[in-house]
Formats: structure tokens, C-alpha cells, sequence
């Protein structure tokens, strides 16, 4: 089944997946902080979008509570209590120099040739297009992970997590048209806790090491050198 | 007859690129509250150089003074290939995109040999920054390319655009990407604003400007309105390989216009949006470009995988 011969809702849902991708993409390359939350909340707005897509052609009520969540917790609430905490700290205008910018992008395209590799089996056996998403999802879980070794700033790690959920949202929406209400919901509170938990740790590692740069974590230690 | 109007066709690409170019202008003036100069201005410019006798360095050697001819017959024979009002015209299938890119470094080639010959500080400098920046771009714009290829299944520009074009409005995301790698190419390559700047004449930072510094008289008006059209023909690939719809698939006069008339429409358009991303955006720093450049490769790769992933399942 090529793309030409997939019904509208298919080809939209297919687009929303490669633009997700892209937004993965576009965090892994990002220097500055403000902007990554940007391309974050952006990414979960493209989430939300895609959850109301699937809910209004599958006739899936709940997908819309999903949507809402989505909307509220990962486009505005994280979104804003980031961007507070990183103006609170005056990181707004550091600039994270990633090592090797060109080749951990290069990585990150070759994650996704993985993951597809990796799907591909399942891509064969099943009958719908769609288990091709799977594989947008998983390379997106795998470059929140990259984008966690890459950076060496807490906040963007509290992101790539953040987006590592993001891709599993999206396989959930797209391979199974949603998960149980309660599912849903549990997963939606523990981002939540875990964004609430990640800003006072914030706080503590600011207050040990006065930095958020977590390779300064290494020169701990018990005795004085 | 469709020889004819093959060549008809290359002649309206030549003689409307000067005009593309004022509008940009008279766009970018309005937006940044100038006074547009009138839109027939490059034409009165061109015609004023090739007026003047052109004042040629007594080092310069041979390569020199042919360049600008060499230049601009590559950029019209590459114009010959890009179809502008019409489809399957008898010139468009001889060659293919691979050769219009190989059209392309061939000009850049010229160019930048004759920014060296002279043996001046910013022409050595400007050829330089020219090949370094191509270097990056070119792969950008063939994966770009390759990716549309892929999906029509063919090398050549216009089987591929009525390719397009029969299949109807079907999204695609491999080509959002291939799109927006073309865009930042074809910015890339034609010294646009975040990369180079048309304009100045500022030493640190130009580009295209530095390498034609010692040229003067016709042979500058050559390669203006070969780097006019150029400008154009990035315009026009962009224009018609993502959004076909209105050129002409039968060579009747009343679809010939109306091709016409969808072409200016949509250059038109891609002028505006390329003067207010102009006047949006400041120049970026030199060793910047390869990382804005890279961005454009990443895209044009994720276009490929896209397509792979997506779209051709099996």
C-alpha cells in the first residue's frame, strides 16, 4: 500500500508523524534553553493535534480527554514551570555547546534508520500502514535518550525525558487508538509529579554545585582533593 | 513547433528573471518603509553596463574575460531544462535534474576560478567562502532532489512533475522536508540573506559580491542576470515541483497562458515570502552557514527516510 492509496486521515496522521520527528530533531540540536522548551511544547501541541485527529475519524470520545491533557499538562503547565524555573536561575542566555553538533545529528538520523530496522519485521506482518508510525514513535523515544547524553544541562535532560513520553503517547494513539482511560490518566499525574519532583530537584543541584551542568557532577566527592 | 516553443520558454525565463528581481526589491523597500525603486529598474541597470566599456585587470587572463559568457550560457541551458508554462517540452527530456545540478557547479566553477584568476585578496577570499558553502549545499539539494525522484520514480523534472500532478493532493511529509531543504538551499545557494547579502559591499562578510568585485561593464551585467536567473530558476523548482497545479500539460495557447499566468502568480508569492524572511532575519556569521547548512542536509535526509518509512511500505 503506497501513500497515494491511503485515505486522508491516514496521509494527515503520517504527516503529524514525520513533523514530531522533526520537532525531536529540532530539540537535539538546540543550544539554548528557552528555545528547547519552545520546540517542547510545540511538539506536544503537534500530540495534541494528532489525538484530536485520531479521536474525530475514529469516533473515540476519550481521545479527546487524552487530547486535553496533553494540551494543558505538556503544552502549557510543563512549558511554563520550565521556563519559570530557567529564568528564576538566569540560564536564559547560556548557550549549551554540544560537542559535536553536525554528528549528533547524524546519530540522531541514524537512530531512526535503526529503529525502523528494528520494526521492520512487524511492519511486514501487519496489514496497516500504521505500525509504520511505530517506528517515527520508537525513533523518537530513542532520540529523547540521545538528546539526554548529548546535553550536559539538567533542564534539557528533564526535556529529552519528557519527550521520550511523548513518543510513547504517540505509538499509543496511533498503534492501539488510545490507551484505557485509567492508563492514561496514572501516566498523565506521574509527568506531571515527575515535573514538580524535577524542579526542586533543580534547586538542590543548583544549591550543591551552583550549576546545572551535570558533567560537574563527576568532581564530587566525599574528601577534599 | 514544441522546439519552438521550448526555446520561447527559455527566452521568458531569461527575459523575466530582471523582473522577479525588482519585484523582490520593490517588496523588501516596502516592508522596511523605503522607496521602492520602479520594478523595470534591473533592466535599466543591465542595460546601462552593457553600455560601458568594461574595464579588465592587465593580469587577467583568458579565463576572465570568457567566464561571464561561460557563466551564463550554463545558467541558460539549466533554464532550459526547468519547466516554466509546460510540461514535455522536447528540452526537458534530454536532461535531468543530476545535470541541472551539474549545470549549476559548473557556472559556480567558472566563477569562482575567475574570482581567483585576477589575484586580488576578496576575490581569492570570496571564491573560497563560494566552495566551501557549495560544498555543503550541493549534497543538501541532491538529497532533496532525490527525494521527489524517489517518489516519481524518475530523474527527469517534468515526468516527475506530471507525476505529481495526477496523483492529486496527497500529503506528503517527505516532501514538507524536501521542501524545506530546497528552501534553505536554494537561499544558501543564491546569496540570500541569512547566508549572504545581495546588497553590500561590506568585506567581512559578502560572498557572491566579492568574487565579481573586478568585473565591470557587460561582463558584470552578465553575470548579474545570470545570478538573476538563477534566483529564478531555484523560484520556479520550488514553485513547480511541490505545487504544480496550472502548468500546462497541452500545448494550447489558452493553456499556455494560463500556465503563464500560474507561474507569475506563484513566483510572485515566493518573492513576498522570501523579502519579509529578508527583512525578519539578520545575516548570520560565516562559520555559522555550515551548521544552517547541515540543518538543510539533515532535512533532506529526513525527507529520504520519511519517504522510506512512511510512505513506501510494502
Amino acid at each position: 500500500m503506497n501513500i497515494e492509496q491511503q485515505d486522508f486521515y491516514t496521509q494527515a496522521i503520517l504527516s503529524m508523524a514525520a513533523l514530531i520527528g522533526l520537532a525531536s530533531f529540532l530539540m537535539l540540536g538546540q543550544g539554548r534553553l528557552l528555545r528547547l522548551i519552545f520546540v517542547f511544547a510545540l511538539q506536544g501541541l503537534l500530540l495534541t493535534l494528532t489525538a484530536a485527529l485520531s479521536a474525530y475519524s475514529l469516533n473515540n470520545h476519550h481521545l479527546y480527554i487524552s487530547a486535553g491533557l496533553t494540551l494543558v499538562l505538556k503544552v502549557m503547565f510543563i512549558p511554563w514551570m520550565l521556563r519559570r524555573q530557567v529564568l528564576a536561575m538566569h540560564m536564559n542566555r547560556d548557550v549549551e555547546a554540544l560537542e559535536n553538533k553536525t554528528l549528533v545529528m547524524l546519530g540522531g538520523a541514524s537512530l531512526m534508520v535503526f529503529s525502523y530496522y528494528v520494526l521492520h519485521p512487524i511492519v511486514q506482518s501487519s496489514s496497516t500502514i500504521m505500525v509504520n508510525a511505530l517506528a517515527v514513535s520508537l525513533s523518537i523515544v530513542l532520540l529523547g535518550m540521545l538528546l539526554m547524553i548529548s546535553h550536559r544541562q539538567a533542564v534539557a535532560h528533564v526535556v529529552g525525558f519528557m519527550s521520550i513520553e511523548n513518543g510513547l503517547f504517540f505509538a499509543a494513539i496511533v498503534a492501539t487508538n488510545g490507551m484505557p482511560m485509567v492508563v492514561e490518566l496514572g501516566i498523565a499525574f506521574d509527568v506531571l509529579v515527575a515535573a514538580v519532583l524535577f524542579g526542586i530537584f533543580f534547586f538542590h543541584i543548583r544549591t550543591s554545585i551552583d550549576s546545572l551542568d551535570v558533567d560537574r557532577l563527576n568532581r564530587l566527592n566525599e574528601v577534599d582533593q | 513547433m514544441t522546439w519552438l516553443l521550448a526555446i520561447f520558454q527559455t527566452l521568458l525565463f531569461v527575459a523575466l528573471a530582471p523582473l522577479l528581481a525588482g519585484w523582490l526589491k520593490w517588496c523588501k523597500c516596502h516592508l522596511q518603509n523605503r522607496q521602492a525603486p520602479s520594478l523595470l529598474q534591473p533592466y535599466r541597470d543591465l542595460l546601462k553596463l552593457t553600455r560601458k566599456q568594461p574595464v579588465v585587470a592587465e593580469h587577467a587572463s583568458w579565463i576572465f574575460t570568457r567566464a561571464p559568457y561561460i557563466i551564463f550560457s550554463a545558467i541558460v541551458l539549466a533554464a532550459s531544462i526547468v519547466p516554466l508554462i509546460a510540461v514535455d517540452l522536447p528540452t526537458a527530456a534530454i536532461a535531468d535534474v543530476i545535470v541541472l545540478v551539474g549545470f549549476f557547479a559548473f557556472a559556480r566553477f567558472f566563477l569562482a576560478l575567475a574570482g581567483l584568476d585576477i589575484g586580488t585578496a576578496f576575490g581569492g577570499m570570496g571564491s573560497s567562502r563560494e566552495m566551501t558553502i557549495s560544498s555543503i549545499a550541493e549534497p543538501a539539494m541532491l538529497m532533496a532532489i532525490f527525494t521527489l525522484t524517489m517518489t516519481a520514480s524518475t530523474t527527469n523534472l517534468s515526468f516527475a512533475i506530471v507525476h505529481v500532478l495526477n496523483e492529486g493532493l496527497v500529503l506528503r511529509p517527505s516532501f514538507v522536508f524536501a521542501l524545506f531543504a530546497l528552501m534553505l538551499v536554494a537561499i544558501a545557494e543564491t546569496g540570500r540573506i541569512p547566508v549572504d547579502n545581495p546588497d553590500t559591499h561590506l568585506e567581512l562578510t559578502m560572498i557572491h559580491e566579492a568574487m565579481i568585485l573586478e568585473y565591470s561593464g557587460r561582463h558584470l551585467a552578465l553575470i548579474e542576470w545570470a545570478s538573476q536567473v538563477k534566483l529564478m530558476l531555484y523560484g520556479v523548482l520550488i514553485a513547480n515541483i511541490f505545487f504544480p497545479w496550472g502548468i500546462a500539460q497541452s500545448f494550447s495557447v489558452q493553456a499556455l497562458a494560463y500556465g503563464l499566468l500560474a507561474i507569475i502568480g506563484k513566483l510572485a508569492l515566493l518573492a513576498i515570502l522570501l523579502s519579509i524572511s529578508e527583512t525578519l532575519l539578520a545575516k548570520m556569521r560565516l562559520f555559522r552557514v555550515q551548521e544552517y547548512l547541515s540543518f538543510a542536509y539533515l532535512l533532506g535526509l529526513l525527507g529520504m527516510l520519511s519517504h522510506i518509512i512512511l510512505e513506501a511500505s510494502r
